[in-house]
Protein backbone atom coordinates (compact mmCIF):
# COMPACT_ATOMS: atom_id res chain seq x y z
CA UNK A 1 0.00 0.00 0.00
CA UNK A 2 2.71 2.62 0.62
CA UNK A 3 4.48 1.30 -1.95
CA UNK A 4 1.72 2.03 -4.66
CA UNK A 5 1.09 5.79 -2.73
CA UNK A 6 5.01 6.08 -3.27
CA UNK A 7 4.81 5.30 -6.80
CA UNK A 8 1.47 7.55 -7.31
CA UNK A 9 3.16 10.20 -5.47
CA UNK A 10 6.36 10.26 -7.81
CA UNK A 11 4.18 9.44 -11.07
CA UNK A 12 2.82 13.18 -9.70
CA UNK A 13 6.24 14.88 -9.37
CA UNK A 14 7.13 13.90 -12.59
CA UNK A 15 4.00 15.49 -14.20
CA UNK A 16 4.51 18.41 -11.40
CA UNK A 17 2.96 21.19 -13.91
CA UNK A 18 -0.03 19.10 -14.82
CA UNK A 19 -0.52 17.81 -12.01
CA UNK A 20 -0.59 21.35 -10.41
CA UNK A 21 -3.08 22.40 -13.15
CA UNK A 22 -5.18 19.74 -12.50
CA UNK A 23 -7.37 20.93 -9.43
CA UNK A 24 -7.30 24.26 -11.27
CA UNK A 25 -8.83 22.45 -13.97
CA UNK A 26 -11.63 20.43 -11.64
CA UNK A 27 -12.50 23.32 -9.68
CA UNK A 28 -12.98 25.97 -12.27
CA UNK A 29 -16.40 25.66 -13.50
CA UNK A 30 -17.82 25.13 -9.75
CA UNK A 31 -15.91 28.38 -8.98
CA UNK A 32 -16.47 30.13 -11.94
CA UNK A 33 -20.49 30.25 -11.00
CA UNK A 34 -19.98 30.55 -7.39
CA UNK A 35 -17.34 33.75 -7.69
CA UNK A 36 -20.16 35.38 -10.38
CA UNK A 37 -23.30 34.28 -8.09
CA UNK A 38 -22.04 34.09 -4.89
CA UNK A 39 -18.79 35.82 -3.71
CA UNK A 40 -19.19 38.89 -6.20
CA UNK A 41 -22.99 39.80 -4.71
CA UNK A 42 -22.22 39.26 -1.63
CA UNK A 43 -19.85 41.89 -1.30
CA UNK A 44 -21.24 43.78 -3.52
CA UNK A 45 -24.62 43.68 -1.28
CA UNK A 46 -23.01 45.09 1.64
CA UNK A 47 -21.49 47.68 -0.80
CA UNK A 48 -24.44 48.74 -1.80
CA UNK A 49 -26.09 48.93 1.71
CA UNK A 50 -23.24 51.85 2.58
CA UNK A 51 -24.36 53.47 -0.61
CA UNK A 52 -26.67 56.40 -0.43
CA UNK A 53 -29.00 57.25 -2.66
CA UNK A 54 -27.37 54.85 -4.76
CA UNK A 55 -29.23 54.37 -8.61
CA UNK A 56 -29.09 50.60 -9.76
CA UNK A 57 -29.09 51.84 -13.58
CA UNK A 58 -26.66 54.04 -13.69
CA UNK A 59 -24.15 52.73 -10.38
CA UNK A 60 -24.03 56.56 -9.21
CA UNK A 61 -24.28 57.43 -5.15
CA UNK A 62 -23.79 60.30 -2.99
CA UNK A 63 -21.69 59.30 -0.72
CA UNK A 64 -21.03 56.10 1.75
CA UNK A 65 -22.55 56.13 5.30
CA UNK A 66 -25.18 54.17 7.16
CA UNK A 67 -28.16 55.75 6.19
CA UNK A 68 -29.78 52.57 4.81
CA UNK A 69 -29.76 51.15 7.87
CA UNK A 70 -31.13 53.85 9.45
CA UNK A 71 -33.71 54.13 7.27
CA UNK A 72 -34.75 50.43 7.01
CA UNK A 73 -33.99 49.83 11.04
CA UNK A 74 -36.84 53.20 11.72
CA UNK A 75 -39.63 51.83 9.35
CA UNK A 76 -42.14 50.28 10.80
CA UNK A 77 -42.82 47.83 8.19
CA UNK A 78 -39.06 46.31 8.21
CA UNK A 79 -39.75 46.41 12.46
CA UNK A 80 -42.92 44.32 11.89
CA UNK A 81 -41.04 42.16 9.79
CA UNK A 82 -38.73 41.29 12.71
CA UNK A 83 -41.11 40.71 14.64
CA UNK A 84 -43.23 38.48 12.62
CA UNK A 85 -40.38 36.78 11.35
CA UNK A 86 -38.94 35.78 15.06
CA UNK A 87 -42.37 35.01 16.07
CA UNK A 88 -42.40 32.50 13.25
CA UNK A 89 -39.00 30.63 14.03
CA UNK A 90 -40.18 30.64 17.41
CA UNK A 91 -43.22 28.60 16.93
CA UNK A 92 -42.18 26.62 13.48
CA UNK A 93 -39.40 25.19 14.44
CA UNK A 94 -39.61 23.81 17.95
CA UNK A 95 -42.97 22.05 17.20
CA UNK A 96 -41.84 20.81 14.26
CA UNK A 97 -38.49 19.62 15.57
CA UNK A 98 -39.84 18.26 18.52
CA UNK A 99 -43.21 16.47 16.88
CA UNK A 100 -40.36 15.31 13.77
CA UNK A 101 -38.35 13.48 17.01
CA UNK A 102 -41.09 11.59 17.77
CA UNK A 103 -42.27 9.98 14.39
CA UNK A 104 -39.38 9.78 13.31
CA UNK A 105 -38.39 7.90 16.86
CA UNK A 106 -41.40 6.03 16.13
CA UNK A 107 -40.39 5.07 11.85
CA UNK A 108 -37.56 3.88 13.15
CA UNK A 109 -38.62 0.93 15.17
CA UNK A 110 -39.57 -2.23 13.60
CA UNK A 111 -42.83 -1.58 11.97
CA UNK A 112 -44.60 -2.64 8.83
CA UNK A 113 -45.73 -0.21 6.00
CA UNK A 114 -42.21 1.14 6.56
CA UNK A 115 -42.03 2.19 2.78
CA UNK A 116 -45.78 3.13 2.76
CA UNK A 117 -45.31 5.36 5.86
CA UNK A 118 -42.11 7.26 4.86
CA UNK A 119 -43.55 8.04 1.67
CA UNK A 120 -46.76 9.80 3.22
CA UNK A 121 -44.33 11.68 5.75
CA UNK A 122 -41.77 12.95 2.94
CA UNK A 123 -43.94 13.94 0.51
CA UNK A 124 -44.77 17.57 1.42
CA UNK A 125 -40.92 17.67 0.65
CA UNK A 126 -41.64 17.52 -2.85
CA UNK A 127 -44.27 20.06 -3.55
CA UNK A 128 -44.08 23.55 -4.47
CA UNK A 129 -45.11 25.79 -1.68
CA UNK A 130 -47.17 27.82 -4.78
CA UNK A 131 -49.47 25.23 -5.16
CA UNK A 132 -49.79 23.44 -1.63
CA UNK A 133 -49.59 26.90 -0.44
CA UNK A 134 -52.77 27.17 -2.51
CA UNK A 135 -54.29 24.00 -0.97
CA UNK A 136 -53.88 25.34 2.37
CA UNK A 137 -55.70 28.66 1.29
CA UNK A 138 -58.35 26.98 0.63
CA UNK A 139 -58.54 24.39 3.46
CA UNK A 140 -58.03 27.94 5.33
CA UNK A 141 -61.03 29.70 3.26
CA UNK A 142 -63.51 30.67 6.20
CA UNK A 143 -66.73 29.68 4.52
CA UNK A 144 -66.25 26.49 2.67
CA UNK A 145 -62.71 25.63 4.03
CA UNK A 146 -61.75 21.80 5.23
CA UNK A 147 -60.27 23.24 8.73
CA UNK A 148 -63.15 25.28 9.69
CA UNK A 149 -65.79 22.56 9.04
CA UNK A 150 -63.41 20.24 11.19
CA UNK A 151 -63.35 22.81 13.88
CA UNK A 152 -67.08 23.18 13.81
CA UNK A 153 -67.26 19.04 14.34
CA UNK A 154 -65.65 20.14 17.88
CA UNK A 155 -68.50 22.93 18.12
CA UNK A 156 -65.72 25.56 17.66
CA UNK A 157 -66.32 29.07 15.76
CA UNK A 158 -65.04 29.41 12.34
CA UNK A 159 -61.81 31.27 12.40
CA UNK A 160 -61.48 34.01 9.68
CA UNK A 161 -57.84 32.66 9.31
CA UNK A 162 -56.82 34.75 6.31
CA UNK A 163 -59.02 37.98 6.54
CA UNK A 164 -58.42 38.27 10.27
CA UNK A 165 -54.94 40.00 10.58
CA UNK A 166 -54.77 38.34 13.85
CA UNK A 167 -55.52 34.98 12.66
CA UNK A 168 -53.03 35.34 9.80
CA UNK A 169 -49.52 34.50 12.00
CA UNK A 170 -50.97 31.25 13.45
CA UNK A 171 -52.69 30.48 9.64
CA UNK A 172 -48.98 30.88 8.31
CA UNK A 173 -47.20 29.35 11.63
CA UNK A 174 -49.46 26.09 11.00
CA UNK A 175 -49.00 25.95 7.50
CA UNK A 176 -44.98 26.48 8.51
CA UNK A 177 -44.58 23.35 10.85
CA UNK A 178 -46.75 21.07 8.40
CA UNK A 179 -43.89 21.78 5.72
CA UNK A 180 -41.22 21.66 7.77
CA UNK A 181 -41.50 18.60 9.02
CA UNK A 182 -40.18 15.88 6.16
CA UNK A 183 -37.06 17.40 5.91
CA UNK A 184 -36.73 17.33 9.60
CA UNK A 185 -37.90 13.24 9.47
CA UNK A 186 -35.36 12.64 7.36
CA UNK A 187 -33.16 14.55 9.34
CA UNK A 188 -33.70 12.93 12.56
CA UNK A 189 -34.04 9.65 11.08
CA UNK A 190 -30.88 9.51 9.59
CA UNK A 191 -29.39 10.78 12.90
CA UNK A 192 -31.37 7.68 14.75
CA UNK A 193 -29.67 5.27 12.15
CA UNK A 194 -26.40 5.99 12.56
CA UNK A 195 -26.35 5.35 16.48
CA UNK A 196 -24.34 2.06 16.61
CA UNK A 197 -26.71 -0.77 17.14
CA UNK A 198 -24.42 -2.30 19.84
CA UNK A 199 -25.04 0.60 22.33
CA UNK A 200 -28.39 -0.28 22.47
CA UNK A 201 -27.46 -4.27 22.89
CA UNK A 202 -25.14 -3.71 26.01
CA UNK A 203 -28.24 -1.51 27.50
CA UNK A 204 -30.56 -4.23 27.26
CA UNK A 205 -28.11 -6.60 28.46
CA UNK A 206 -27.70 -4.63 31.44
CA UNK A 207 -31.44 -4.28 31.97
CA UNK A 208 -31.78 -0.89 30.85
CA UNK A 209 -36.11 0.11 30.49
CA UNK A 210 -36.80 1.97 27.03
CA UNK A 211 -37.13 5.36 28.42
CA UNK A 212 -34.22 5.60 29.85
CA UNK A 213 -32.75 3.93 27.18
CA UNK A 214 -33.90 6.83 24.59
CA UNK A 215 -32.81 9.23 27.69
CA UNK A 216 -29.62 8.06 28.63
CA UNK A 217 -28.43 6.89 24.97
CA UNK A 218 -30.77 7.72 22.33
CA UNK A 219 -30.70 11.29 22.62
CA UNK A 220 -27.08 11.93 23.78
CA UNK A 221 -25.67 9.98 20.58
CA UNK A 222 -28.74 11.93 18.38
CA UNK A 223 -27.60 15.44 19.93
CA UNK A 224 -25.41 16.67 17.12
CA UNK A 225 -28.06 15.86 14.41
CA UNK A 226 -30.83 17.98 16.80
CA UNK A 227 -28.41 20.66 16.69
CA UNK A 228 -27.61 20.76 13.06
CA UNK A 229 -31.68 19.85 12.27
CA UNK A 230 -31.98 23.26 14.88
CA UNK A 231 -29.71 24.85 12.19
CA UNK A 232 -30.97 24.30 9.35
CA UNK A 233 -34.47 24.91 10.51
CA UNK A 234 -33.75 28.36 12.15
CA UNK A 235 -32.40 29.67 8.68
CA UNK A 236 -35.15 28.47 6.79
CA UNK A 237 -37.62 29.34 8.96
CA UNK A 238 -35.84 32.88 9.09
CA UNK A 239 -36.23 33.56 5.40
CA UNK A 240 -40.24 32.76 5.31
CA UNK A 241 -41.78 34.07 2.02
CA UNK A 242 -43.42 32.49 -0.66
CA UNK A 243 -45.87 31.41 1.37
CA UNK A 244 -47.26 35.33 1.50
CA UNK A 245 -47.92 35.15 -2.01
CA UNK A 246 -50.77 31.87 -2.65
CA UNK A 247 -51.83 32.50 1.08
CA UNK A 248 -52.36 35.85 1.30
CA UNK A 249 -52.19 37.23 -2.96
CA UNK A 250 -48.97 37.97 -2.83
CA UNK A 251 -49.93 40.98 0.15
CA UNK A 252 -47.66 41.03 3.17
CA UNK A 253 -51.27 39.83 5.21
CA UNK A 254 -54.73 40.83 5.01
CA UNK A 255 -53.92 44.27 6.38
CA UNK A 256 -50.15 44.52 5.63
CA UNK A 257 -49.68 43.49 9.07
CA UNK A 258 -47.77 40.28 8.23
CA UNK A 259 -44.53 41.74 6.97
CA UNK A 260 -41.72 39.28 6.84
CA UNK A 261 -37.61 39.98 7.02
CA UNK A 262 -37.10 38.73 3.20
CA UNK A 263 -40.73 39.74 2.44
CA UNK A 264 -39.24 43.51 2.96
CA UNK A 265 -36.36 42.83 1.14
CA UNK A 266 -38.54 41.70 -1.67
CA UNK A 267 -41.02 44.49 -1.59
CA UNK A 268 -38.15 47.37 -0.83
CA UNK A 269 -35.97 45.63 -3.93
CA UNK A 270 -38.96 44.71 -6.60
CA UNK A 271 -41.74 46.99 -5.66
CA UNK A 272 -40.49 50.18 -4.24
CA UNK A 273 -36.74 50.31 -6.18
CA UNK A 274 -35.60 51.12 -2.95
CA UNK A 275 -32.16 48.99 -3.78
CA UNK A 276 -29.95 50.92 -0.81
CA UNK A 277 -32.77 49.50 1.76
CA UNK A 278 -33.45 46.17 -0.12
CA UNK A 279 -29.57 46.13 0.56
CA UNK A 280 -29.47 46.93 3.83
CA UNK A 281 -32.18 44.67 4.97
CA UNK A 282 -30.61 42.33 3.02
CA UNK A 283 -27.44 42.47 4.96
CA UNK A 284 -29.55 42.57 8.56
CA UNK A 285 -30.84 39.05 6.97
CA UNK A 286 -27.58 37.59 6.99
CA UNK A 287 -26.47 39.20 10.30
CA UNK A 288 -29.41 37.23 11.50
CA UNK A 289 -28.87 34.01 9.74
CA UNK A 290 -24.75 34.43 10.88
CA UNK A 291 -25.68 35.10 14.36
CA UNK A 292 -28.23 31.70 14.88
CA UNK A 293 -25.67 29.87 13.53
CA UNK A 294 -22.39 31.00 15.87
CA UNK A 295 -25.66 29.97 19.14
CA UNK A 296 -26.15 27.14 17.37
CA UNK A 297 -22.86 25.73 17.30
CA UNK A 298 -21.66 27.06 20.59
CA UNK A 299 -24.24 25.08 22.18
CA UNK A 300 -24.01 21.98 20.28
CA UNK A 301 -20.14 21.74 21.12
CA UNK A 302 -21.22 22.14 24.82
CA UNK A 303 -23.75 19.69 24.62
CA UNK A 304 -21.48 17.23 22.69
CA UNK A 305 -18.81 17.46 26.02
CA UNK A 306 -21.67 16.31 27.68
CA UNK B 1 -48.69 -4.68 27.24
CA UNK B 2 -46.16 -4.51 24.89
CA UNK B 3 -49.11 -5.36 21.85
CA UNK B 4 -51.09 -2.21 22.96
CA UNK B 5 -47.62 0.51 22.71
CA UNK B 6 -47.37 -1.35 19.55
CA UNK B 7 -51.25 -0.26 18.80
CA UNK B 8 -50.58 3.08 19.86
CA UNK B 9 -47.72 3.17 17.99
CA UNK B 10 -48.99 2.74 14.67
CA UNK B 11 -52.30 4.83 15.29
CA UNK B 12 -49.97 7.78 15.99
CA UNK B 13 -48.14 6.56 12.80
CA UNK B 14 -51.23 6.45 11.24
CA UNK B 15 -52.66 9.82 11.95
CA UNK B 16 -49.47 11.66 11.38
CA UNK B 17 -49.52 10.16 7.64
CA UNK B 18 -53.00 11.29 7.19
CA UNK B 19 -52.23 14.66 8.33
CA UNK B 20 -49.14 14.76 5.74
CA UNK B 21 -50.94 13.17 2.73
CA UNK B 22 -54.41 14.91 3.36
CA UNK B 23 -53.84 18.32 1.68
CA UNK B 24 -52.45 16.72 -1.33
CA UNK B 25 -55.71 14.08 -1.16
CA UNK B 26 -58.09 17.17 -0.75
CA UNK B 27 -56.31 18.85 -3.73
CA UNK B 28 -56.98 16.43 -6.00
CA UNK B 29 -60.82 15.65 -4.81
CA UNK B 30 -61.40 19.29 -5.23
CA UNK B 31 -60.06 19.35 -8.47
CA UNK B 32 -62.41 16.92 -9.60
CA UNK B 33 -65.56 18.62 -8.07
CA UNK B 34 -68.48 20.63 -9.97
CA UNK B 35 -68.00 24.34 -8.84
CA UNK B 36 -71.40 24.04 -6.93
CA UNK B 37 -70.19 20.75 -5.26
CA UNK B 38 -66.92 22.46 -4.15
CA UNK B 39 -68.64 25.36 -1.98
CA UNK B 40 -70.67 22.93 0.24
CA UNK B 41 -71.56 22.14 4.05
CA UNK B 42 -70.48 19.73 4.82
CA UNK B 43 -67.93 18.99 2.38
CA UNK B 44 -67.75 15.62 0.27
CA UNK B 45 -64.85 13.57 0.81
CA UNK B 46 -64.99 12.07 -2.75
CA UNK B 47 -66.52 14.00 -5.77
CA UNK B 48 -70.59 13.09 -6.52
CA UNK B 49 -70.06 12.85 -10.56
CA UNK B 50 -65.73 13.61 -10.78
CA UNK B 51 -64.92 15.81 -13.74
CA UNK B 52 -62.06 16.71 -16.00
CA UNK B 53 -63.72 20.28 -17.08
CA UNK B 54 -61.57 21.96 -14.58
CA UNK B 55 -58.10 20.91 -15.79
CA UNK B 56 -59.48 21.28 -19.36
CA UNK B 57 -60.34 25.19 -18.13
CA UNK B 58 -56.86 25.34 -16.37
CA UNK B 59 -55.28 24.29 -19.89
CA UNK B 60 -57.55 26.48 -22.32
CA UNK B 61 -57.44 29.89 -20.21
CA UNK B 62 -53.42 29.65 -19.30
CA UNK B 63 -50.44 27.99 -21.09
CA UNK B 64 -49.74 25.40 -18.91
CA UNK B 65 -48.22 23.15 -20.92
CA UNK B 66 -45.97 25.41 -22.05
CA UNK B 67 -45.17 26.38 -18.55
CA UNK B 68 -44.80 22.53 -18.03
CA UNK B 69 -42.61 22.53 -21.04
CA UNK B 70 -40.47 25.48 -19.58
CA UNK B 71 -40.23 23.59 -16.26
CA UNK B 72 -38.93 20.61 -17.30
CA UNK B 73 -36.41 22.22 -19.71
CA UNK B 74 -34.85 24.71 -17.24
CA UNK B 75 -34.65 21.84 -14.18
CA UNK B 76 -33.42 19.17 -16.79
CA UNK B 77 -30.58 22.00 -17.48
CA UNK B 78 -30.28 22.92 -13.99
CA UNK B 79 -29.27 19.65 -12.41
CA UNK B 80 -27.40 18.49 -15.18
CA UNK B 81 -25.29 21.59 -15.29
CA UNK B 82 -25.14 21.15 -10.99
CA UNK B 83 -23.78 17.56 -11.37
CA UNK B 84 -21.24 18.70 -13.64
CA UNK B 85 -19.65 21.26 -11.63
CA UNK B 86 -20.54 19.21 -8.54
CA UNK B 87 -18.83 15.58 -9.42
CA UNK B 88 -15.63 18.15 -10.58
CA UNK B 89 -15.42 19.73 -7.27
CA UNK B 90 -16.09 16.91 -5.59
CA UNK B 91 -13.65 14.98 -6.75
CA UNK B 92 -10.62 17.84 -6.37
CA UNK B 93 -11.87 18.10 -2.85
CA UNK B 94 -11.51 14.23 -2.35
CA UNK B 95 -9.03 13.33 -4.21
CA UNK B 96 -6.71 15.61 -5.59
CA UNK B 97 -4.25 16.99 -3.20
CA UNK B 98 -3.18 20.45 -3.43
CA UNK B 99 -1.90 23.31 -0.94
CA UNK B 100 -4.85 25.26 1.03
CA UNK B 101 -7.45 22.56 0.19
CA UNK B 102 -8.73 22.12 3.15
CA UNK B 103 -9.00 25.73 4.12
CA UNK B 104 -10.81 26.71 0.93
CA UNK B 105 -13.61 23.50 1.40
CA UNK B 106 -13.84 24.95 4.88
CA UNK B 107 -14.36 28.44 3.75
CA UNK B 108 -17.10 27.03 0.83
CA UNK B 109 -18.91 25.70 4.12
CA UNK B 110 -18.69 28.99 5.60
CA UNK B 111 -20.56 30.89 2.06
CA UNK B 112 -23.14 28.33 2.93
CA UNK B 113 -24.76 30.52 5.55
CA UNK B 114 -25.10 33.16 2.70
CA UNK B 115 -29.03 33.33 2.22
CA UNK B 116 -29.96 33.27 -1.65
CA UNK B 117 -32.44 36.06 -0.89
CA UNK B 118 -29.61 38.60 0.09
CA UNK B 119 -27.90 38.04 -3.18
CA UNK B 120 -31.01 38.91 -5.83
CA UNK B 121 -30.45 42.45 -5.77
CA UNK B 122 -26.88 41.64 -7.47
CA UNK B 123 -27.63 39.00 -9.30
CA UNK B 124 -30.44 40.89 -10.69
CA UNK B 125 -28.47 43.52 -11.74
CA UNK B 126 -25.93 41.07 -13.91
CA UNK B 127 -28.76 39.55 -15.52
CA UNK B 128 -29.94 42.81 -16.71
CA UNK B 129 -26.38 43.59 -17.62
CA UNK B 130 -26.03 40.05 -19.83
CA UNK B 131 -29.38 41.15 -21.67
CA UNK B 132 -31.38 37.98 -20.32
CA UNK B 133 -34.02 39.10 -18.59
CA UNK B 134 -37.10 37.19 -19.31
CA UNK B 135 -35.59 34.58 -20.55
CA UNK B 136 -34.88 30.52 -19.30
CA UNK B 137 -31.24 30.86 -19.30
CA UNK B 138 -31.86 33.72 -16.44
CA UNK B 139 -33.47 30.72 -14.35
CA UNK B 140 -30.29 27.97 -15.01
CA UNK B 141 -26.94 30.16 -15.12
CA UNK B 142 -27.02 31.49 -11.89
CA UNK B 143 -27.71 28.17 -10.07
CA UNK B 144 -24.83 25.94 -11.41
CA UNK B 145 -22.70 25.94 -8.13
CA UNK B 146 -24.01 24.29 -5.15
CA UNK B 147 -21.73 24.30 -2.46
CA UNK B 148 -24.23 21.73 -0.51
CA UNK B 149 -24.46 19.01 -3.09
CA UNK B 150 -20.54 18.89 -3.35
CA UNK B 151 -20.64 19.09 -0.04
CA UNK B 152 -22.84 15.57 0.19
CA UNK B 153 -20.59 14.39 -2.54
CA UNK B 154 -17.12 15.27 -1.44
CA UNK B 155 -18.14 13.33 1.58
CA UNK B 156 -19.43 10.00 -0.48
CA UNK B 157 -16.26 10.23 -2.73
CA UNK B 158 -14.03 10.29 0.44
CA UNK B 159 -15.56 6.84 1.44
CA UNK B 160 -14.34 5.23 -1.48
CA UNK B 161 -10.64 3.70 -0.28
CA UNK B 162 -8.02 5.60 -1.39
CA UNK B 163 -6.17 2.04 -2.70
CA UNK B 164 -8.46 2.22 -5.70
CA UNK B 165 -7.10 5.31 -6.41
CA UNK B 166 -3.49 4.55 -6.13
CA UNK B 167 -4.17 1.14 -8.10
CA UNK B 168 -5.67 2.66 -11.01
CA UNK B 169 -2.78 5.39 -11.25
CA UNK B 170 -0.50 3.02 -11.37
CA UNK B 171 -2.15 1.40 -14.17
CA UNK B 172 -1.96 4.41 -15.96
CA UNK B 173 -5.64 6.24 -16.07
CA UNK B 174 -6.07 9.48 -15.56
CA UNK B 175 -8.01 11.49 -13.01
CA UNK B 176 -10.46 12.00 -15.33
CA UNK B 177 -11.28 8.21 -16.52
CA UNK B 178 -10.61 7.50 -13.28
CA UNK B 179 -13.47 9.98 -12.16
CA UNK B 180 -15.84 9.09 -14.69
CA UNK B 181 -15.08 5.36 -14.81
CA UNK B 182 -15.09 4.36 -10.91
CA UNK B 183 -16.11 6.88 -8.83
CA UNK B 184 -19.11 8.16 -10.63
CA UNK B 185 -20.57 4.69 -10.90
CA UNK B 186 -19.67 3.99 -7.08
CA UNK B 187 -21.49 7.57 -6.46
CA UNK B 188 -24.97 6.84 -7.90
CA UNK B 189 -26.79 6.51 -4.76
CA UNK B 190 -25.25 9.64 -3.86
CA UNK B 191 -25.75 11.10 -7.07
CA UNK B 192 -29.39 10.40 -7.27
CA UNK B 193 -29.96 11.69 -4.04
CA UNK B 194 -28.49 15.09 -4.64
CA UNK B 195 -30.00 14.83 -8.63
CA UNK B 196 -33.49 14.50 -7.11
CA UNK B 197 -32.85 17.67 -4.30
CA UNK B 198 -31.68 19.91 -6.85
CA UNK B 199 -35.05 19.06 -9.25
CA UNK B 200 -36.98 19.51 -6.50
CA UNK B 201 -35.53 22.91 -5.99
CA UNK B 202 -35.37 23.63 -9.46
CA UNK B 203 -39.22 22.82 -9.84
CA UNK B 204 -40.85 24.69 -7.14
CA UNK B 205 -38.06 28.07 -7.33
CA UNK B 206 -40.53 30.86 -7.09
CA UNK B 207 -39.22 34.15 -5.83
CA UNK B 208 -36.52 34.61 -8.35
CA UNK B 209 -38.71 33.24 -11.73
CA UNK B 210 -40.78 36.17 -10.11
CA UNK B 211 -38.02 38.53 -10.49
CA UNK B 212 -36.60 37.55 -13.89
CA UNK B 213 -39.18 36.30 -16.23
CA UNK B 214 -42.56 37.83 -17.56
CA UNK B 215 -44.01 36.77 -20.48
CA UNK B 216 -46.10 33.94 -20.08
CA UNK B 217 -43.67 32.03 -22.30
CA UNK B 218 -40.84 31.96 -20.51
CA UNK B 219 -42.87 31.20 -17.35
CA UNK B 220 -42.28 28.15 -15.08
CA UNK B 221 -44.93 26.08 -13.52
CA UNK B 222 -45.17 27.57 -9.79
CA UNK B 223 -45.22 31.11 -11.30
CA UNK B 224 -47.76 30.31 -14.18
CA UNK B 225 -49.75 28.88 -11.48
CA UNK B 226 -49.57 32.46 -9.53
CA UNK B 227 -50.25 34.26 -12.26
CA UNK B 228 -53.29 31.93 -12.97
CA UNK B 229 -54.80 32.45 -9.30
CA UNK B 230 -54.04 36.59 -10.29
CA UNK B 231 -55.91 36.45 -13.61
CA UNK B 232 -58.51 34.18 -13.17
CA UNK B 233 -60.09 34.47 -9.82
CA UNK B 234 -60.38 32.40 -6.54
CA UNK B 235 -62.15 29.49 -8.15
CA UNK B 236 -60.94 26.43 -6.22
CA UNK B 237 -61.87 23.71 -8.16
CA UNK B 238 -59.98 25.24 -11.24
CA UNK B 239 -57.02 26.14 -8.76
CA UNK B 240 -56.80 22.93 -7.75
CA UNK B 241 -57.06 21.37 -10.92
CA UNK B 242 -53.73 23.73 -11.68
CA UNK B 243 -52.09 22.90 -8.46
CA UNK B 244 -52.45 19.69 -9.37
CA UNK B 245 -50.76 19.39 -12.40
CA UNK B 246 -47.89 21.10 -10.59
CA UNK B 247 -47.03 19.19 -7.85
CA UNK B 248 -47.97 15.68 -9.86
CA UNK B 249 -44.74 15.41 -11.40
CA UNK B 250 -42.62 15.78 -8.56
CA UNK B 251 -44.87 13.51 -6.67
CA UNK B 252 -44.33 10.80 -9.22
CA UNK B 253 -40.61 11.68 -9.38
CA UNK B 254 -40.03 11.41 -5.31
CA UNK B 255 -42.19 8.19 -4.67
CA UNK B 256 -39.88 6.23 -7.51
CA UNK B 257 -36.77 7.62 -5.94
CA UNK B 258 -37.98 7.90 -2.55
CA UNK B 259 -34.98 5.23 -1.22
CA UNK B 260 -32.09 7.63 -2.80
CA UNK B 261 -33.14 10.45 -0.86
CA UNK B 262 -33.49 8.54 2.60
CA UNK B 263 -30.32 6.23 2.24
CA UNK B 264 -28.48 9.11 -0.06
CA UNK B 265 -29.22 11.90 2.50
CA UNK B 266 -28.31 9.38 5.62
CA UNK B 267 -25.16 8.00 4.02
CA UNK B 268 -23.94 10.99 2.79
CA UNK B 269 -24.99 13.90 4.02
CA UNK B 270 -25.26 13.56 8.08
CA UNK B 271 -22.16 12.27 10.11
CA UNK B 272 -23.36 13.66 12.87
Amino acid sequence: MKRLEKAARRDRSKLSARAALAPAAFLAPFMTGLAIFTLYPFVNVILISFKEKYKMLTGEFSAFGTENYQAVLGDPNFLNGLRNTGLYVLFVVPAATVIALFLAYLLNKEIKLKGLFQTCYFLPMVTSVTAIGLVWKWMFNYDYGLINYLLSLFGADAVNWLNNPAYNLPALIIYGIWSMLPFTIILLLAGFQNINAQYYTAARADGAKPGKIFLRITLPLLAPTIGLTLIINMISASKVFSELFPLFNGQPGSAYSLYTVVYYLYDAFYVQWKLGRAAASAVILFVIVLALTLVQLFIQRKWKNY
Amino acid sequence: MKKMSRTIAYAILALGALTMVFPFFWMIVSSLKTAAEVNTTPPTFLPESPTFDNYVYAFEKAPFARYFLNSVIVTAACVASTMFTTILAAFAFSRLKFPGRDVLFASLLALMMIPFEMLIITNYQTIVGWKLTDTRWALIIPFTSSIFYTYILRNFFLSIPDSLYYSARVDGASNWRYLWRVMVPMAKPALATIGLLNAITCWNAFLWTVLVTNSPENRTLPFGLYAFMTSSGIRYERLMAAATIVVIPMVILFVCFRKNIVTGVSRGGLKG
